[in-house]
């Protein structure tokens, strides 16, 4: 780059996607493509996540002098505008791409409107070991002295939990499900490309031409429609005047600065935010930073669920980098340097904490923002283009812990590309994971979505779907399955706690068939779901009526025409999902209760319930006889795979379906994230022999371990259940390296994801298997059953190995030379 | 016919042939390598295989054999061969499958419906079935059924054999085989038999043979340190190679691995091999530069 005179670039290299990687220590410095990255990075990466008390300040002071003056919808716009115009600033060294939401790296706001933390919560936030956010002792006396006592009793998680139901409350403490809505806002939004053709003082236009039309005669709503209107219109201006700030700061910055490189950086960051998002960007960095801005915005008017995400990302850049690249008024470095930087931002903004039980079931710093890579456009066509191939290095070489990313690959996408990904897959950094647009866009469809509007989704987050830019898909909690099967073992009894927290289904030991059985699980399940469906619903009213959010239904297709917002059934499309944890795990504990009680009656259902009781305390004969004697879902076998389908069958009827408070329906995924290991915390010992308190399976996988029959197995087990009847199914994969040594068997691995997808599957992710990950194996060796070692003419399970052959695996894993 | 036994069928194989493939290990070997990195294929019989780390001590087994054969020790469990006579039972009642019998018996359309379910990787990968061993062409009948079938299904065949075999059963195979994965281990025919049991006279002409035939082969040879990695034995492979009939031979070197030693202790055999070496990259090296300059495409691995 002939601009970067002051910096020290690495040796010259060819592309990630060419197969040119190096090692991190090898560089002699930090990761990144030049001296700036590698400083954004590295003071990204060190930040220590802290907790800024400023956006609670400013919220508490306006809403003391404001509240009652204005409509719901239009006090949340003033709040934001008001916050915009006075929050601290951060505009750091070698930034191109600016704004955060915090007055520094990884500083976090607070939301004491939907919860407000305790002195407690904030001591033991400023002092736990895992997910610490610190904060001084001085903010903690303001918070005490200035917000807690004006939020007090009047918080929306506090109105909830004062309204729900007693078999509600039974039932979450007890683990059997989690409602993601009880501290944040609903989430998990994504983007479509409209923010790249029009820009904020269109969107103002927009709502003008809507506030003109609005017939007051004759429309009953035309008031409240009018008051979420002006609230939108407003929230455009905190955004503009946001961006402006940043635009005087950069020039305050660029009379105080000597370096003539730096100068122009600056004088190019105020040109840009004076430009977005007022008006649509026209080139690259505008463009990005337009985005920024946007989903800035967006997380700091309201806490989402997930945070924000651009959708498809490099489908929406290559318009800006073909033109600017034909042109020569940009660089594939200079694309690639702008994309570093965005990547850094998201970085830089961890999820704000959470309190109780979500705090326990999201352990995470992780705010789930998700980088769909390739895919299809949404005329069908193949998405992928050179900026996707500049974000797989980006994310090979950066591998930080956000934005997440996948890789969307559809039977038009080129195989060069599904190689590039696998590529960044054999690093071993546990991304990208991979996804099936030709599967998702049947998904969307089925709920009705428009087949452009289909294709132009793609993941949010994890692997749940949506209609990037016109949906509100809200997930509203994670569901235990193989908790529900713990209480209908005892007849709706928790036995963690003693108490009644399901419904009388009979007593299991006078179940006198497997069908019996399966029966009562599914009376539990049904009730359980219907429990949490009715306080879903409650809280989403709760949202729409009390915490609007005016600005993200600015950017959402189809609020401005309703004059509705986001949460209020604005956009085109409103989806609520429960996300069903744990399929492997409870498929396995019925095939052991089918096989040994029921078929062979190798054992009886009291000698194995008075095992599962004791954790399987003096019971290792049995334990182990049902580990390795009972057939287990993932291995293509379909005596476990059959009791997958129909407790999949009887989710789907259960959940798929049922209306939620906007006209609409709620459906299912097969969604976890980390939310296993809480309710393997929360849920006894399982009959398929799995020991209290360890983590459940998460997804759609197979119990850890429990995959014995290798990959192809797996898929095929998978692919029984149909995936276009949900909103995602997840699927976790171990691989050792010595799999995925030579080019082949990269292009190999493109293969069984290219089989996986032609079957119908939805989503597929490697880990790549780690000496410590060898390590744990040896330590918990049944957890472990599917570590293949394989070579040619050779192969054998990890575990079968005595400690010196599996020292030896080790050392040639650390060293891949197998 | 007679009827194999299988030892094993690994699933996702990627090192024994074209793309993704589902590999049949037959039970039952004329040859007996010293390096063997899977003992219980080379007897034709069921074997009793004991993985002590996994045994955790229940006794089950001494109860359920009907021959009194096992007892419970401090080193866990001892099998007396004269009293077993492979009933099973231990391995039917062992909780924890460190009893297994080796060996097991499929019919012709079971084997087959196990290889379509591989199907979708064969179609995305250009894989198919391979049959390994042990030697699969100690089944010649039984192999020539299932090859027609996959035939029929449009499955890619490829067979790895040790090539210690009739010449006429062999060239018969051929006409029904897609791919040969030929073994090739000693051009000195004395050591040869020192390591493997039998001379190599019978291996070389069935070489020639079947490349006069018109096969598709692949040559593999196990590169191991002191028994076939000198220069001497390397450069008259190559040449021996080179002067096949038919389209040029591609060659896998497959570097040994110390790493098969405790399915040997399952077996309670004694393994023979501990004086063998991996290769180092020298080896390794001096091997690839021979067979190229002798203008064989070289493979380390599968």
């Amino acid at each position: 780059m002939e601009s970067s005179k002051n910096i020290k670039p690495l040796p010259e290299r060819g592309s990630a996607c060419e197969g040119n990687f190096y090692p991190e220590t090898n560089s002699g410095s930090d990761p990144g493509m030049n001296l700036r990255i590698q400083q954004l990075r590295k003071l990204s990466v060190n930040a220590g996540h802290t907790l800024s008390i400023e956006r609670a300040l400013h919220e508490t002071t306006f809403y003391k002098e404001n509240y009652g003056k204005h409509s719901i919808p239009v006090l949340r716009a003033l709040n934001f505008l008001d916050h915009c115009k006075k929050k601290t600033l951060y505009l750091g060294d070698d930034e191109l791409i600016v704004g955060e939401r915090g007055p520094q790296p990884k500083a976090v706001p607070t939301f004491p409107e939907l919860t407000c933390h305790s002195i407690d919560d904030l001591h033991i936030l400023n002092t736990r070991d895992q997910q610490r956010y610190t904060i001084s002792q001085k903010d903690i006396d303001t918070y005490a002295k200035e917000v807690i006592p004006y939020w007090q009793g009047k918080t929306i998680r506090e109105r909830i939990f004062s309204h729900v139901p007693q078999e509600w409350q039974a039932a979450y403490a007890a683990g059997l499900f989690t409602e993601f809505m009880e501290q944040r806002a609903p989430g998990h939004t994504a983007l479509d490309g409209k923010i790249y053709r029009i820009g904020m003082l269109d969107f103002k236009k927009q709502i003008a031409t809507e506030m003109t039309a609005l017939d007051y005669l004759n429309d009953p709503e035309a008031t409240d429609k009018a008051e979420e209107l002006k609230a939108m219109d407003i929230s455009c201006d905190a955004v503009i005047v946001f961006a402006e700030r940043h635009a005087e700061l950069a020039d305050k910055l660029a009379g105080q600065e000597n370096n003539p490189q730096r100068i122009a950086d600056l004088k190019k960051i105020a040109e840009t935010c004076r430009w977005v998002p007022a008006n649509a960007p026209r080139t690259f960095h505008e463009a990005i930073q337009m985005y920024w801005f946007v989903h800035l915005g967006t997380i700091t008017e309201l806490n989402g669920w997930d945070a924000m995400n651009p959708g498809h990302f490099d489908q929406h850049l290559a318009p800006f980098y073909e033109a600017e690249i034909a042109a020569g008024t940009l660089t594939r470095e200079e694309a690639k340097e702008l994309l570093c930087c965005f990547w850094i931002k998201v970085n830089n903004h961890p999820a704000p904490p959470k309190v109780g039980i979500t705090a326990r079931e999201s352990g995470t710093y992780n705010d789930f923002t998700n980088i769909n890579i390739g895919g299809i456009t949404s005329d069908g066509k193949n998405g992928v283009s050179e900026v996707s191939y500049i974000m797989l290095e980006v994310v090979e070489e950066l591998h930080i812990l956000q934005p997440g990313n996948s890789v969307h690959i559809s039977s038009k996408t080129p195989d060069r590309f599904l190689h590039a990904a696998c590529k960044v897959i054999r690093q071993g950094h546990g991304y990208p994971s991979l996804f099936n647009p030709d599967t998702y866009v049947v998904e969307l469809m089925r709920q009705g979505k428009s087949l452009r509007d289909a294709r132009e989704g793609g993941c949010s987050g994890c692997i749940e779907v949506g209609a990037f830019g016109k949906e509100a898909y809200i997930l509203t909690g994670y569901l235990n399955v193989p908790k529900i099967l713990e209480i209908t073992l005892n007849n709706g009894i928790d036995p963690v706690s003693g108490k009644m927290v399901g419904i009388k289904t009979g007593n299991p030991l006078e179940f006198k068939n497997y069908e019996e059985l399966y029966t009562a699980f599914n009376k539990q399940l049904n009730f359980i779901i219907d429990t949490k469906i009715r306080v879903s619903n409650y809280i989403d009213r709760m949202f729409a009526k009390y915490a609007p959010a005016p600005f993200l239904s600015v950017v959402i297709e189809d609020c401005i025409s309703k004059g509705k917002d986001y949460y209020d059934g604005g956009p085109r499309y409103n989806t609520n999902y429960i996300q069903c944890t744990g399929l492997g795990t409870v498929t396995d504990s019925l095939s052991t209760l089918k096989k040994h009680v029921f078929e062979d009656q190798t054992f009886s259902m009291k000698q194995i319930l008075d095992a599962v009781a004791k954790n399987f305390a003096g019971e290792e004969f049995l334990r182990q006889t049902i580990i390795n004697k009972t057939p287990f879902f993932g291995n293509d076998d379909d005596n476990a795979d059959d009791i997958a389908l129909q407790i999949y069958q009887d989710l789907l009827t259960a959940i798929d379906g049922k209306p939620n408070i906007k006209g609409e329906s709620f459906h299912l995924n097969m969604l976890s994230t980390t939310c296993h290991i809480y309710f393997g915390k929360v849920t006894g010992a399982t009959p398929n022999g799995r020991f209290a308190g360890k983590s459940i399976s998460d997804g759609t996988s197979p119990s850890h371990g429990a995959d014995t029959h290798g990959p192809s197995a797996v898929i095929r087990s998978l692919t029984k259940l149909d995936h276009t009847m949900s909103g995602g199914t997840l699927l976790n994969q171990r691989f050792l390296p010595s799999l995925l040594k030579r080019d082949e068997d990269i292009a190999k691995l493109g293969q069984l994801v290219r089989s996986y997808f032609t079957l119908g599957g939805h989503h597929i992710q490697f880990n790549i298997v780690d000496t410590a990950t060898l390590h744990a194996a040896q330590e918990n060796p049944e957890d472990y059953k599917d570590l293949l070692v394989r070579m040619a003419g050779y192969s054998d399970y990890f575990n079968d190995m005595n400690a010196d052959l599996q020292q030896e695996v080790i050392e040639r894993t650390e060293n891949e030379a197998f | 016919m007679q009827q194999p036994l299988i030892f094993d069928i690994k699933r996702y194989a990627i090192n024994d042939g074209p793309g993704i493939r589902i590999t049949i290990f037959f039970k039952g070997c004329p040859l007996s390598c010293t390096w063997c990195h899977n003992p219980e294929s080379i007897s034709a019989k069921p074997q009793k295989m004991y993985n002590k780390s996994k045994c955790i001590g229940c006794g089950e087994c001494v109860k359920a054999c009907p021959n009194q054969a096992c007892t419970l020790s401090s080193d866990g469990i001892i099998t007396d061969p004269k009293h077993c006579n492979l009933s099973g039972k231990c391995a039917e009642v062992c909780p924890t499958l460190a009893t297994e019998i080796s060996g097991y018996y499929q019919t012709i359309p079971e084997l087959l419906k196990i290889i379509e379910k591989e199907r979708p990787l064969f179609d995305q990968s250009g894989g198919g079935v391979t049959f390994s061993g042990g030697e699969p062409l100690l089944y010649p009948d039984y192999l020539s059924e299932i090859l027609d079938l996959c035939d029929e299904g449009k499955i890619h065949r490829t067979i790895d054999t040790c090539g210690f075999v009739k010449t006429d059963i062999l060239l018969g195979i051929a006409k029904q085989t897609d791919l040969f994965l030929y073994d090739l281990k000693l051009l000195d025919s004395d050591k040869h038999k020192a390591y493997t049991g039998v001379s190599n006279e019978l291996i070389l002409s069935n070489l020639v043979a079947l490349a006069e035939s018109g096969a598709n082969i692949q040559v593999r040879i196990p590169l191991i340190k002191g028994v076939n990695s000198d220069l001497k034995n390397i450069a008259a492979t190559a040449s021996f190679i080179t002067k096949l009939a038919g389209e040029k031979k591609s060659v896998n070197l497959l570097p040994y691995h110390a790493i098969a030693t405790h399915k040997y202790q399952k077996l309670g055999a004694n393994y023979l091999a501990d004086n063998l070496q991996e290769p180092d990259d020298m080896n390794l090296r001096q091997a690839i530069d021979c067979f190229t300059a002798h203008n064989l495409l070289t493979i380390v691995g599968g």
